[in-house]
C-alpha cells in the first residue's frame, strides 16, 4: 500500500488533519460551535468551486472564502441568540454560490463530488507541504493564546469578568477554525469536514477528566478513524469519507451508550 | 483605628443614553471592611460593580484605587455561570483558569501551588478532582469563589452569588467569606437582596434607590427603612 506515492501522501495528510481536528475540536465542542463548523465547511465548498472557476488551487479558494466569512460570521453572530439564524442564511447563500461557480467553470459532477466528499488520489506532496505549514500556523497560534482560549471556551462568563478580550478571541478562533476546515477538507471533503472537527472531541468529552486528556483522546480517535478509513478504502475501493464517518459515528454512539450506563448506575 | 482606604468613589455617575443610572455617588471603602450593596433590580447595582471593575466608564466623577500595599486587584463572583455538566473540567482546573497571561499552556509549579493554597483555604481540597459540572450548587459556588480568589485579590465582589443557594449552603459560604475576610484582610462588597444575611455578615451598607443613594453602618439599616418605598 505504501509503495504508492498517493497513499503515502494521503497518510501524511490524514495524520496532520487528525491532529489539528483533535485539538480544534475540543474548542469547537466547548464553544458549542458544531453548527457553525458545518457552515464553514459549506463555505469551503463554495470557495473551492470559486478557486476552480478562477483557475486557482481549490485549497486557496477555500482559504479565501472561509477566512473572510469566518470574520463576517463572527461579527454577525456575536450575540448567541442571533447565531443560528445568521449562520443558516450565510450557509444557504454560499451553497448557492458554490453551485453557480461550478456551473460557470464548466466542471462536471464528478469534480463537485470530489470537492464535497474528498479524495485520496488527488493529494500531491506539495499539497501535503501546504497543509503542514497551515497546520503549524494554527498550532502555534493556539499554543500562544491557549490559556485565554481555554478560559473563554470553558467559562465564558469568568473570562468576560476577568476582562479578557472575548470578542477578539472569538474572531481569532473562527479564523483558526476556517484554516482547519480548509486543511481537513482535502481528505474528507467539505461536506463531511465537521465529522473530524466535532465527533472525536464530542466522544472524548465523555471519557476524559481534564481538557488536556480530552485533547489527547480526540487526536487518538481522529487518528484511528483516518488511518483505518484510509486502509479500508484502499482494500475495498469504497470512498474514504464513508469509512471515516462511520468509524467516528460508531465511537460517538458507544460514548453515548457508556454515558447512559454511567448515569443509570 | 480605622484601616487605610482601598477604594474611593467621588461624585460618581453613570448615564446610559437618556437614562441616568446613578448620580453623585460618594463612597469610601477601607481595607478589610465588608459592605452590603442593596437595592431593587434595575437600580444600578451591577452597573456600579462593572464600573468598579473598569468594564464601564463613569460618565462623571472618579474612582480612586488606593492601595496600601501594592495594586488593588479585584476578584468578582457573578450571579450566573454557564458550565456544561459534561465538561472534562475538574474543580482544580476550573480554579486554575483564572491564571492567565502570555504563558505556557500548562501551569508552572508556582501557579499549581497557588491553586492548591486557595483550594485548601476554601475547603475544596477533597473535591479538587471532581468535575465541576457534577458538583452540587454549594460546591460550585465555592469553586467560583476560589477561582475569583486564586490571584489573591484584595477586593472581592460577590454579585448576588448566593441568590440561588439554600439557607444552609448560603450560611456556609458566607461563613467562609467572613473567615477569609478576617484572616486575609480581604475587603468584600456583597451585592444582595437578602437583608438578614446582610445584617448578619456585613458592617456597612449602601442602599441604592432611583435618584438616591444612602449609606451607613449596617445597624442603621432598619426593616422600616428597607420597606419604605420597597427598596429591595
Amino acid at each position: 500500500m505504501f509503495s504508492y506515492e498517493f497513499m503515502r501522501n494521503a497518510f501524511a495528510a490524514g495524520t496532520i488533519i487528525a491532529i489539528i481536528c483533535g485539538i480544534m475540536g475540543v474548542f469547537v465542542i466547548a464553544r458549542n460551535m458544531s453548527f457553525l463548523t458545518h457552515t464553514l465547511s459549506e463555505i469551503g465548498f463554495s470557495g473551492a468551486a470559486f478557486g476552480v472557476f478562477a483557475g486557482w488551487a481549490p485549497l486557496n479558494g477555500m482559504l479565501l472564502f472561509t477566512v473572510v466569512s469566518s470574520v463576517i460570521v463572527g461579527q454577525l453572530s456575536a450575540r448567541s441568540e442571533r447565531r443560528e439564524a445568521a449562520t443558516s442564511a450565510i450557509s444557504a447563500l454560499f451553497i448557492g454560490l458554490g453551485i453557480l461557480f461550478l456551473s460557470l467553470a464548466n466542471k462536471n459532477a464528478s469534480y463537485a463530488t470530489s470537492i464535497l466528499f474528498g479524495s485520496v488520489i488527488g493529494i500531491s506532496a506539495s499539497d501535503v507541504q501546504q497543509m503542514l505549514w497551515l497546520s503549524l500556523l494554527v498550532l502555534i497560534v493556539v499554543f500562544v493564546i491557549y490559556r485565554f482560549l481555554k478560559f473563554d471556551s470553558f467559562d465564558h462568563t469568568g473570562a468576560r469578568v476577568k476582562g479578557l478580550w472575548t470578542n477578539a478571541l472569538s474572531i481569532t478562533f473562527l479564523v483558526l477554525l476556517a484554516l482547519s476546515v480548509s486543511v481537513a477538507a482535502q481528505i474528507v471533503g467539505s461536506l463531511l469536514i465537521f465529522i473530524l472537527l466535532t465527533l472525536p472531541a464530542a466522544t472524548a468529552k465523555y471519557f476524559a477528566h481534564t481538557v488536556g486528556g480530552m485533547m489527547v483522546l480526540a487526536i487518538t480517535l481522529a487518528l484511528v478513524g483516518v488511518w483505518s478509513g484510509l486502509v479500508l478504502s484502499y482494500v475495498t475501493n469504497f470512498p474514504v469519507s464513508f469509512f471515516i464517518a462511520a468509524i467516528e459515528a460508531i465511537f460517538y454512539f458507544i460514548a453515548l451508550g457508556w454515558q447512559r450506563l454511567q448515569t443509570a448506575e | 483605628m480605622e484601616s487605610a482606604p482601598i477604594l474611593k468613589l467621588e461624585h460618581l455617575g453613570v448615564t446610559f443614553p437618556n437614562h441616568p443610572v446613578f448620580d453623585d455617588l460618594n463612597l469610601t471603602i477601607r481595607q478589610g471592611e465588608m459592605w452590603s450593596i442593596i437595592g431593587k433590580n434595575g437600580v444600578g447595582k451591577t452597573t456600579l460593580m462593572r464600573t468598579i471593575l473598569h468594564q464601564l466608564h463613569p460618565t462623571h466623577g472618579k474612582i480612586s484605587y488606593l492601595p496600601s500595599q501594592g495594586d488593588v486587584t479585584i476578584g468578582y463572583v457573578p450571579q450566573f455561570r454557564n458550565i456544561d455538566a459534561d465538561y472534562p473540567l475538574t474543580i482544580k482546573d476550573f480554579v486554575g483558569l483564572n491564571l492567565t497571561g502570555w504563558k505556557l499552556p500548562w501551569l508552572s509549579a508556582k501557579e499549581r501551588a497557588k491553586v492548591q493554597k486557595i483550594l485548601d483555604q476554601t475547603g475544596l481540597k477533597q473535591l479538587a478532582k471532581r468535575p465541576i459540572g457534577q458538583a452540587s450548587g454549594g460546591e460550585k459556588q465555592k469553586a467560583y469563589l476560589a477561582q475569583a480568589l486564586v490571584e489573591a485579590p484584595n477586593l472581592l465582589i460577590l454579585d448576588e452569588s448566593t441568590a440561588s443557594l439554600d439557607p444552609v449552603t448560603k450560611t456556609e459560604l458566607l461563613d467562609l467569606v467572613t473567615e477569609l475576610n478576617q484572616r486575609l484582610k480581604l475587603t468584600v462588597l456583597f451585592v444582595t437582596h437578602d437583608i438578614p444575611m446582610a445584617q448578619k455578615y456585613t458592617q456597612h451598607y449602601l442602599m441604592m434607590t432611583p435618584g438616591k443613594v444612602e449609606q451607613g453602618p449596617i445597624t442603621n439599616l432598619t426593616t422600616e427603612k428597607v420597606w419604605e418605598g420597597e427598596n429591595v
